[in-house]
């Protein structure tokens, strides 16, 4: 053990190394996320579509580490916190206030979370923003919009005075890039073929496998929410289980009334919708009602998944069905059936806390109209000054040539060998070997 | 040309090889064209367009086989040319690299349920 943890006693061991793990776990899903969303698209934008992910571990990484974290944590006012912690100053091995693990760790716990729920706003832009212009709105976005929410909710901000309870983010990840996704299809508009031909998933084991990975990291994302491994974050972690086993029955069931067939995409929408009705209310709620969450939380999100592909809005991986939907029944259910017998803190409507439902509507209603707002804006801003979107004529060639320069399956069959010291560009000099 | 002299008329093989993006408005144009009996392949070519560099780990490479669809559609003579008419409407955008067409003479073509030949075997039943 090193000198310095030592040093500071009110660090708990068995907190640490789960939340070092947990930390780990949750970095997993934006990779995990990648691959999901990456299914989901042509195979001429696969590449393209992950690499919005993989930007992510780098941009928001870094915009976390400067400035974001002190943003969403430090104390600072009600709407967004100060800049005590910019660029990691006063971040050491002393236990996180309200926790016994290092604030370091906690740093780089919450910096996964931000990481993963910029990556999420890809899903509604995918096959035709420009990567360039989409960096730079992660990082606009990692700044203006995730860490004032969290700090709302969670930093001490006026949500979190008010009383609204959210475990693990349906506030600041799930409603924010549910609500961010829609606004961020509406600037960016729909792909050139949108409505008029089938704009199908080029490969759904990819989704299946996303899907399975991201349900293993968010036992981390949930379990880990707690900062420790007290009877909270043992109860969400369990509620991880539950709910999305019961928003897959349920969905299967769905399927199976509205076209004899369960679909696969259908069930590996399943585990990611109930992944995220249970992150709010995962240390909250009682198994049971876990599991009655999971059942629930599949409604609206295949209600909006059934409609909005009937509709101009090309919202294209449905962020706003899985996560915004979702995300938001979890947050009012927690006011419906929390349980201080379970939770320690407060009681939800059924158990006689009718204000704890009221907290949680407000959130409901303030955290949405600003994600939205705010993602709208940023892009309109950001459209003046870049283009948004590739132009037709690359759309119909695929964004991982035009963007990346690579194909995601190509033969190798019929390439040359360039030159190593010849300029780029198709007219390069090219020696045939 | 009414290819009623003899007792049969002529089968001709139509080959179009389009822009793998255009084949959904390929598809649209000879469906409304009344063009029903069609194969499509995917293939890779070159046909004289300014070749891609890509980048594979470092390594930069131009890739001188572009991906294309190869449509082929037989057809009786009196519908050469609306299949023709429809590949060019489908398939073109007005750049290097919208591909061809080739129109070859078919010997006998042969409907493998029925044994019905040539123009009975490239005409769907339905008109």
């Amino acid at each position: 053990m090193s000198p310095m943890l030592a040093a500071a006693p009110a660090v708990d061991p068995g907190d640490t190394a789960w939340m070092l793990v947990a930390t780990a776990l949750v970095l997993m899903m934006t990779p995990a996320l990648g691959l999901f969303y990456a299914g989901l698209v042509r195979s001429k934008n696969v590449l393209n579509t992950f690499m919005m992910s993989v930007g992510a571990l780098g941009v928001v990484t870094v915009a976390w580490a400067l400035i974001g974290y002190s943003l969403a944590f430090d104390t600072g006012n009600g709407f967004i916190g100060g800049l005590h912690y910019a660029f990691l100053r006063h971040v050491g091995f002393a236990p996180r206030a309200g926790t016994a693990i290092p604030h370091l760790l906690f740093m780089a716990y919450g910096a996964t979370f931000c990481i993963i729920t910029a990556a999420l706003v890809s899903g509604a832009v995918v096959e035709r923003m420009r990567y360039g212009t989409f960096l730079i709105f992660m990082v606009l976005w990692s700044v203006l919009i995730y860490p004032v929410l969290a700090h709302q909710v969670w930093g001490g901000g006026w949500l979190n005075q008010l009383g609204t309870l959210d475990f693990a983010g349906g506030v600041p990840v799930e409603m924010a890039s549910g609500f961010s996704a829609l606004a961020a299809a509406m600037v960016v508009r729909a792909r050139k073929d949108y409505g008029r031909y089938a704009l199908l998933p080029h490969n759904a084991v990819y989704v299946l496998l996303g899907a399975g990975l991201l349900w293993f990291g968010w036992f981390g994302f949930n379990g880990g929410s707690a900062y420790g491994i007290g009877k909270p974050g043992i109860l969400a972690f369990v509620n991880t289980l539950l709910a999305p086993a019961c928003t897959l029955v349920v969905w299967i069931l769905l399927d199976l009334m509205r076209d004899r067939r369960a679909t696969a995409i259908g069930a590996a929408t399943a585990i990611v919708v109930g992944c995220v009705g249970i992150t709010p209310a995962g240390g909250y709620v009682s198994p049971i009602w876990a599991m009655v969450l999971g059942a629930l939380a599949a409604l609206p999100s295949y209600a909006i998944i059934v409609w909005r592909p009937r509709t101009r809005l090309d919202e294209t991986l449905d962020v706003l069905a899985a996560h915004g939907a979702a995300g938001l029944t979890g947050i009012v259910f927690i006011g419906l059936v929390a349980q201080r017998s379970w939770n320690g803190v407060a009681d939800g409507l059924l158990y006689g806390d009718a204000a704890q439902l009221l907290w949680q509507v407000v959130a409901v209603l303030a955290a949405p109209a600003y994600a939205f707002a705010g993602t709208f804006v940023i892009l309109k801003v950001l459209g003046l000054a870049l283009p948004l979107r590739a132009t037709e004529r690359e759309e119909a060639l695929g964004m991982d040539v035009v963007e990346h320069g690579e194909e995601a399956y190509t033969t190798g069959e019929g390439a040359i060998l360039v030159a190593p010291d010849a300029p780029a560009g198709a007219d390069a000099q090219f020696a045939r070997l | 040309m009414p290819g009623n002299e003899g007792a049969q008329e002529l089968v001709k093989l139509i080959i179009g090889i389009v822009r793998p993006e255009k084949a959904n408005d390929v598809l649209e144009a000879l469906y409304r064209a009344d063009v029903r009996g069609v194969s499509m392949s995917r293939v890779q070519g070159h046909g004289g367009e300014l070749d891609r560099v890509e980048t594979y780990r470092g390594v930069r490479v131009k890739m001188e086989l572009a991906e294309k669809v190869r449509f082929e559609i037989a057809v009786s003579d009196d519908f050469v040319e609306p299949t023709i008419q429809a590949l060019c409407e489908g398939g073109q955008t007005g750049e290097v690299g919208d591909g061809k067409i080739f129109v070859v003479g078919l010997e006998q073509a042969v409907r493998i349920r029925t044994g019905e030949t040539d123009h009975q075997a490239v005409t769907p039943l339905d008109r």
